[in-house]
Parts: structure tokens; sequence; C-alpha cells
């Protein structure tokens, strides 16, 4: 079929695909195992870092969680699309008078509130900074938005490695792969040749969460986040279309 | 209502669907039939919007498949092969969600929900997780999935498949009520089931349609619909002679000889009836009948000559040995 970019979309055909991705993630108790495993691993690397140096800060704990993400939103997404596939339901859902956009977007939005929950939920732990020490308050509310939109370039990758399997473990080892390499691609561009350090160093997430980490938000930056969760977006409608 | 024309899907290289057409019209009841991996369930997931064709154009209520899929998606109801559902959810949830996905008003949706659950008897399992219940109930929830929206047409890839005697036959009574209100698709590989629903049938094979026509009809898309198997006593040289000259008669074999029987069997020109005739030669000859069957091609005669290649070039034998093996188990 011709991909078309519906611009007619029901918001609430995206709510109501939402809700029920919500909604079955938290009947499962792979939901609990896995928000509990996450805040426990960033409680221990946020406690053990703070002891390390001996400072109030947050800097090394988000570098850690950037990592921390590559393990936990494959963990999440990877369900939405290929157990679908696998179970045969993408046949009931995609007969349904919804587009593809807004069942990509609905499953998206799942994802996403899903870790904005867990990270939301990590906030405990900067918070409790402030009455041990002082430490800038800027710079905790610019990193967690730097999160927010890490886990939304995150999300649109394993996303669409959800939708190319219908074998959840492919989906999960694809996106990690693929967020490994953005995280990585940042950190190696000493060991490249002149002309790809600029390149790499563009598309991999270290020089954006950097400077959103730092308290400094600018456009670049938001951007980068935007166009490439988009990127993964348009892929996977892409994928949906040729499955077809 | 529904027009397909030339239709081709292919999976790669592969056809799956060569090129058919068909139309249906409202209030039809039409059953797929075909052999396994005859292109039945692609067909269907082409109608329902799921596959998109490879070439060919299909309209249904004059709204082409591929340039309005949504709005035919909303007057389709739809239970896929093997009746996927969501397990994990219980019986409620489920209907309220595609109830919700169907767009069905948020007023309209207790009335509406309230009727399918009594039209599908699925009343005491409502607040079961759907991977807990039977087979049966499973297979009433999917039933209830696909006309929650009250669609026009309905489409059920093999929807009895799976279920015991006496759930296919609740689900058969459940397509009855609905005839003349909707026009219904059903495909299977179980011929009673065509014979027991279907008003009309379309035969496919290798992705093509090998016969389309009334149910009650459809035999005649093979010749020699009929078939006499005569026993005489004694070992009998020249039966054929003797016979041959009958009018109707359109084939002759001698199937066994020895000195205490002799077994023939004729094949009639179509809705002749040859009993009286061959008795009555007989009885010239001075010739004892033993025994003398008639065998009515039955849709499964029909079914095998058509989708079976090598039978279609020298299918009269294999019909015998078919009609034979009927024989034995009326008897």
């Amino acid at each position: 079929m011709t991909q078309k970019f519906d611009s007619n979309i029901n918001f609430n055909n995206i709510w109501v695909i939402f809700k029920r991705e919500i909604k079955t993630f938290f009947d499962s108790p792979m939901a609990y195992i896995v928000i509990v495993t996450f805040l426990i691993m960033t409680g221990w690397f946020f406690s053990s870092t703070i002891f390390l140096i001996n400072q109030a800060t947050i800097e090394g704990y988000l570098d850690i969680l950037s990592l921390v993400f590559i393990f936990f939103v494959p963990a999440i997404t990877m369900r939405l699309f290929a157990e679908e596939y696998k179970s045969g339901t993408i046949e009931i859902i995609a007969t349904m008078p919804v587009t593809d956009n807004e069942i990509i977007l609905g499953k998206y939005l799942a994802g996403f509130g899903i870790m904005a929950i867990a990270i939301l939920l990590t906030l405990f732990y900067p918070v409790c900074l402030l009455f041990i020490s002082s430490p800038h308050v800027g710079t905790i509310i610019g990193s967690y938005l730097g999160l927010l939109f890490l886990a939304m370039f995150y999300i649109s990758i394993g996303i669409f490695a959800s939708s190319i399997t219908k074998n959840q473990i492919i989906a999960f080892l694809v996106s990690f792969i693929i967020c490994f390499f953005f995280f990585i691609a940042g950190k190696i561009i000493g060991m490249l040749p002149g002309t790809l350090v600029s390149i790499f160093e563009y598309i991999g997430i270290d020089s954006h969460f950097n400077n959103i980490t730092k308290g400094l938000i600018n456009s670049r930056d938001i951007i980068y986040y935007i166009s490439a969760s988009a990127f993964f977006y348009i892929l996977t409608l892409r994928m949906i279309n040729i499955r077809k | 209502m529904i027009d397909v024309k030339d239709l081709v899907k292919c999976y790669g290289t592969e056809q799956a669907v060569a090129g058919i057409s068909f139309s249906v019209t409202p209030g039809e009841i039409v059953g797929f039939l075909g052999p396994n991996g005859a292109g039945k369930t692609t067909t269907l997931r082409v109608l329902t919007g799921y596959l998109a064709p490879t070439s060919g154009q299909v309209n249904i209520l004059n709204y082409n498949i591929e340039k309005n899929p949504i709005e035919v998606k909303k007057r389709i109801g739809y239970l896929p092969e093997s009746n996927p559902l969501y397990y994990e959810m219980n019986v409620l949830d489920y209907l309220m969600f595609i109830a919700e996905l169907r767009g069905i008003e948020k007023e309209n949706i207790k009335n509406r929900l309230s009727d399918i659950i009594y039209l599908c008897g699925i009343k005491d399992v409502l607040s079961k997780n759907i991977s807990n219940l039977s087979k049966g109930y499973k297979q009433r929830v999917g039933i209830a999935q696909a006309m929650i929206h009250n669609p026009d047409i309905l489409i059920m890839d093999e929807p009895t498949s799976g279920l015991d005697p006496n759930q296919i036959i609740e689900i058969r009574d459940l397509i009855k009520n609905l005839r003349k209100e909707k026009t219904i698709i059903l495909s299977t590989h179980i011929l009673s089931e065509v014979q027991a629903t279907c008003d009309r049938v379309i035969i496919i094979n290798k992705g093509k349609i090998v016969a389309d026509g009334k149910t009650g009809e459809i035999n005649k898309f093979v010749t020699g619909n009929e078939e006499l198997t005569v026993k005489l006593k004694g070992g009998i040289e020249n039966t054929a002679e003797i016979f041959l000259d009958i009018h109707g008669i359109s084939e002759l074999n001698v199937k066994s000889i020895s000195h205490a029987l002799t077994e023939i069997k004729i094949i009639s020109k179509q809705g002749i009836d040859l009993r009286e005739k061959v008795f009555n030669r007989a009885v010239e000859r001075k010739l004892v009948i033993l025994e003398q069957t008639r065998t009515i091609l039955s849709l499964e005669d029909v079914f095998r000559m058509l989708t079976q290649d090598d039978v279609t070039h020298s299918g009269k034998e294999k019909v015998s040995k078919k009609a034979e093996k009927n024989n034995d188990s009326e008897i």
C-alpha cells in the first residue's frame, strides 16, 4: 500500500490504544519487576557516586542513567508490536477503523508514559539531596528534561525494533544494539578518522545529553532528539506497511 | 456489495492469490472452500484491509479498499483465522476496547454490549480472563468482537475450526440466524460446513477460483455426476456389450470378474436414473442382479476433483475410487 501520512488523526483512537497498553503493562507482574529493578539499580548508582566522590552532585549518576536506559527501554518496548504479531492480534487491530499512525502513536505514547513514570520515580534521589546539601535545582530539572528527551528517542528505536519481528528477544536485542550505537557514537570519536568525527559527534547522544544535563537547553539539542525520534517513527510506519 | 476484480497477492515471488474475480450481493452467505494453502485466508485478509493487494481492484460498498480503507473497515466485522485475542485481558475489558476502537458512541456502548453479550451467550464469562476460557467461549468472544458494531458484512475465517460438534452446531445456528440481515463470507475446508450454512460456494485452489455457484448446483461443474455400481451373479465375459447401448450411459467400466461375481460401474449422463433400465436389461438377458448401488457425487467428490491437479485430467478414475469408499461407509 502506498504510504500515506493521513492528516486526519483521531485522538480518541490513540487514547484507546494508549489506555489498553498501559493497563496491560501494569496488569502484568513484568511491569513491577522492570520498574523495581530500574529503581534499585538507579538508586545504587546514585548513592554510590555520591559517597565515592563525596559531593552532592548528580552528574555521574546521569551518565550512568543513560546507560541503564539502554537496557530498560528495550525491555518496555519489545512487546509493543512483536507480541501483536506473535499472537495474531495485529490482524484485529489493523482491521479496525484506525490508521497506522494512530496505532503507532498510541503505543509510542504508552511506552513513553511508562518510562516517564519510572523516570519521575527516581526524582526521589535528587530530592533527598536537597535535605543534606544544596544542589543546583536548575541542573536537576534540566537533567530530568534531558532524560525524558532521551527516553523519547530510545523508545522510538525500541518500537521500530519491535515492529520488525514477532520475537520479543530479537526485538530487545535489536533495540539494544541500536541504542548502544547512539550511546557509544559520541564516546569513540577519539578513535575515528577526522572526517567522521563531526558526524559521530552529532549523531551520538553524548554531546546533546551533556548540554541538557548541564542545564543548557538549546534548540539544537531538542531538534536532534525530535528528528531522531521522527526518523525511527517513520521507519516503523514503513515497516508496518511493508508487512502488509 | 463486494466486488473483487483480478485480485493478485504475492508474498515475495510466490503467488498466493493468482488473479481472482467475484462479486457478492447483499444478504448472501458465501462459503470459501479450498484445501489448506489455497489462498482463502489471503483473499479474506485483502478484503478486510489487513493485507494490501499486489494488483487488482477490491471495492466494498463502493469504497475502494486501498483508497478508503477506514470506510471499508467500519462496515466489516472480521473474525481472523485461529481467532487471535488479547489473552491477558478479561472479556468485558476486551469487548469494551473493541467497541471504543470501533467508534461506537459512549451512550450506545452499554446497549450494544449487552445485546452482543446476549446474542453470543457469554454473560457468564464476562469477568474471566480470556486465556482461561474454553475454546468454544473464545470463539464466541471472537464472534462478539466481529459483530459488536453491527456491520453489514461479516467475514469469518474458519469460524468452527477446532470446536467440538455441539459447539460447531451452535456457531452454525448463530450464522444462520444472521441470514438476510448480513452479508457473510466464511472460509472453511470442511465441506459439510458449506452445505450446512452457505447459499453459495466458491471453490478456490492454488490461488484461483475453480468453481463458483449455488451450493446445490456446484456438482454440475463435474460431468457424469451419477454413478451406478452393479453386481451380477456369475462371471460374465461380455458385460460391456450387454449394457453399453442403454440410453444415458456415458461410461461403463468392468471392475472385476471372478467366476462367482461380475462387478461393473456405470457413469450416467446428468440427471438420468439408470437403475430401472439396467435391471430390465439384465432380466432380458437372464442375468441375476445381486446388488445395485447408486452414488450421487457429493460436494466432497466435486471438491476433490476440482482441487486435485492430477484428477482434472484422469478424473473419472479417482472419482470412482472415491465413490467406492463412500459406498462402503454408507453400507
